[in-house]
């Protein structure tokens, strides 16, 4: 299969990549505030917006050994996109934690997140994906030379981090936290030669 | 995702008759044996109807109670309290127990309190009529932080024990939640269950069970349980979290040894058998200092409120566990 995706395909699915992340994104708010979110609207959209961020993470992560295999290379040009809306789903998350959850209780949000195991973990995968988001444009790609690489690879912990604040935040069923936590072992062994370069 | 038909601005089941509605897969099962059978005899079509009329377990009958005072806290709206459930014999996620719980049968029903060999049997009418019914509008606080006010009706357990006449031998009561695998998809799946060794099982010491406050619910905002909330009588101690208050109660016994209880096995360190609400005593993963209040209204409109000892009831209950080690014996 030598598919070779065109200019004006590239377009067009990055546009149905916004509509549809957007669209996730913005009708659980919209129902929320509305109270049709069930019983309990702050947990069904703080729980949606942190599965949506471990979601698209994982797409994300599995992008570029689908180019690879696929041999469609230019499906890494959504990479970068991907990325940014797997932030911005995490970002809506800890908001929605401090914003509905704490309500705003700033000294109380601080103390759960050096308190609390599960949380502080998942508040060091999102600064690290915080700072892959502020230096994802091509200047600080080019400015940053090497180190822009190094700082990258940190997404693979930020993921391992994501996955263990999810398996940690269930109460009993830890069904699905093992397996996202084995497809992320899928993608981190494909990498496995990258991995061990890193190490090095 | 569920939504209101807002164009027409009424629910289905108001246009429906409620029974008609609820009880609509067996009424289309029924026809669909009539329409396809030849060898209909009236007798069997009389023993369907039959059935129809005796079985409508779901539909919430409405009572008769003694009201309870209207208190200063803001009552949950009835919608998010039949919902918003945690009764993982219906599956583990809140909005399950209230759609996976329709085919859950009521009637008959046999609660047995016993001690020994000892025992009192309530039917489904009895646990109607047996006690005069009362509300009590209580907060309910649940261990993961959010917490509800009800008008629960009911009557005090301490009525129904002391109908047995216990012995000095009894010290704790050991409550155990129906095990009905066919009508509980919960207890049937471990996926859908999350996996708990069913059937649930609670406990009490026996002050504690026959303490004014503890009441023995059979219906919530004027008529009967639904199955979410524990159809056809539960148990509500409001000064602890709402995990000890065990829902399709069959069995109550008085026994001698502090009974071992389904959440304490599970995670003895996250939950302890006496779970009083304790502002104090944090749950290994988040702080029980606060709670969030759901009354209605969405995100917006959210109530986080602090959290008081004994649920705000310390008063009532506080020298039931005078000089106990309270962080210890969480």
């Amino acid at each position: 299969m030598n598919y070779k995706l065109k200019q004006s395909d590239i377009i067009f699915v990055k546009t149905c990549i916004h509509i549809l992340l957007l669209y996730f994104l913005v009708n659980p708010f919209y129902l929320a505030i509305i109270d049709e979110l069930g019983g309990d609207p702050v947990k069904a959209i703080t729980h949606h917006t942190g599965m949506g961020a471990l979601n698209l993470l994982l797409i994300t992560l599995a992008i570029s050994p689908f180019a690879a295999w696929s041999k469609i290379k230019k499906i890494n040009k959504f990479r970068r996109l991907l990325g940014l809306y797997a932030f911005a789903y995490a970002l809506s998350h800890v908001l929605c934690f401090l914003l509905f959850e704490v309500q705003f209780d700033i000294l109380f949000f601080i103390e759960e997140v050096v308190l609390r195991p599960y949380i502080s973990i998942g508040m060091v995968a999102f600064l690290i994906i915080l700072s892959l988001a502020l230096s994802s444009t091509n200047y600080a790609r080019i400015k940053m030379g090497n180190l822009w690489q190094k700082l990258h690879n940190l997404i693979y912990l930020a993921a391992i981090l994501v996955a263990i604040h999810f398996f940690w935040s269930v109460k009993l069923n830890v069904v699905e936290p093992i397996i996202y936590g084995t497809v992320l072992m899928i993608l981190l062994i494909i990498r496995r030669r990258k991995l061990g370069g890193i190490r090095r | 995702m569920k939504r209101k038909v807002s164009s027409y601005n009424c629910k289905e089941s108001e246009v429906t008759d409620e029974t008609l509605f609820i009880n609509r897969r067996s009424i289309i099962k029924q026809l669909g044996i009539l329409g396809s059978s030849p060898f209909i005899t009236n007798s069997s079509i009389a023993k369907s109807q039959d059935q129809k009329t005796n079985n409508q377990p779901n539909v919430r009958q409405l009572l008769s109670y003694k009201r309870d005072v209207i208190g200063t806290d803001e009552l949950t709206s009835e919608n998010k309290a039949i919902s918003h459930n945690n009764f993982y014999e219906f599956g583990s996620q809140k909005h399950q127990p209230a759609e996976l719980s329709r085919d859950f049968k009521v009637k008959p029903w046999t609660l047995s309190v016993n001690e020994g060999d000892r025992s009192i049997n309530l039917s489904y009418d009895d646990l109607l009529d047996m006690f005069d019914l009362e509300e009590r509008i209580y907060r309910l606080r649940c261990v993961e932080a959010w917490s509800m006010v009800i008008p629960w009706i009911g009557f005090p357990l301490s009525k129904l024990i002391e109908k047995l006449n216990p012995s000095s031998e009894a010290k704790w009561v050991r409550f155990q939640t129906i095990y009905k695998p066919s009508q509980m998809p919960g207890q049937r799946n471990y996926f859908l269950g999350g996996g708990i060794d069913y059937p649930y099982v609670e406990g009490l010491r026996l002050d504690e069970a026959m303490h004014p406050l503890t009441i023995l619910a059979v219906g919530l905002y004027g008529k009967t349980l639904p199955p979410q909330n524990g159809a056809p009588v539960r148990l509500v101690v409001p000064w602890k979290y709402g995990f000890k208050s065990i829902k399709s109660i069959v069995d109550i016994n008085l026994v001698s040894k502090k009974p071992r209880t389904t959440w304490n096995l599970l995670a003895s360190n996250e939950y302890g058998f006496y779970a009083n609400v304790n502002p104090e005593v944090d749950h290994p993963r988040w702080s029980q200092a606060y709670e969030r209040r759901i009354t209605s209204g969405g995100i917006f409109n959210q109530k986080r409120i602090k959290t008081l000892p004994f649920n705000g009831y310390a008063d009532e209950v506080a020298h039931l566990y005078k000089g106990m080690n309270l962080k210890k014996n969480y």
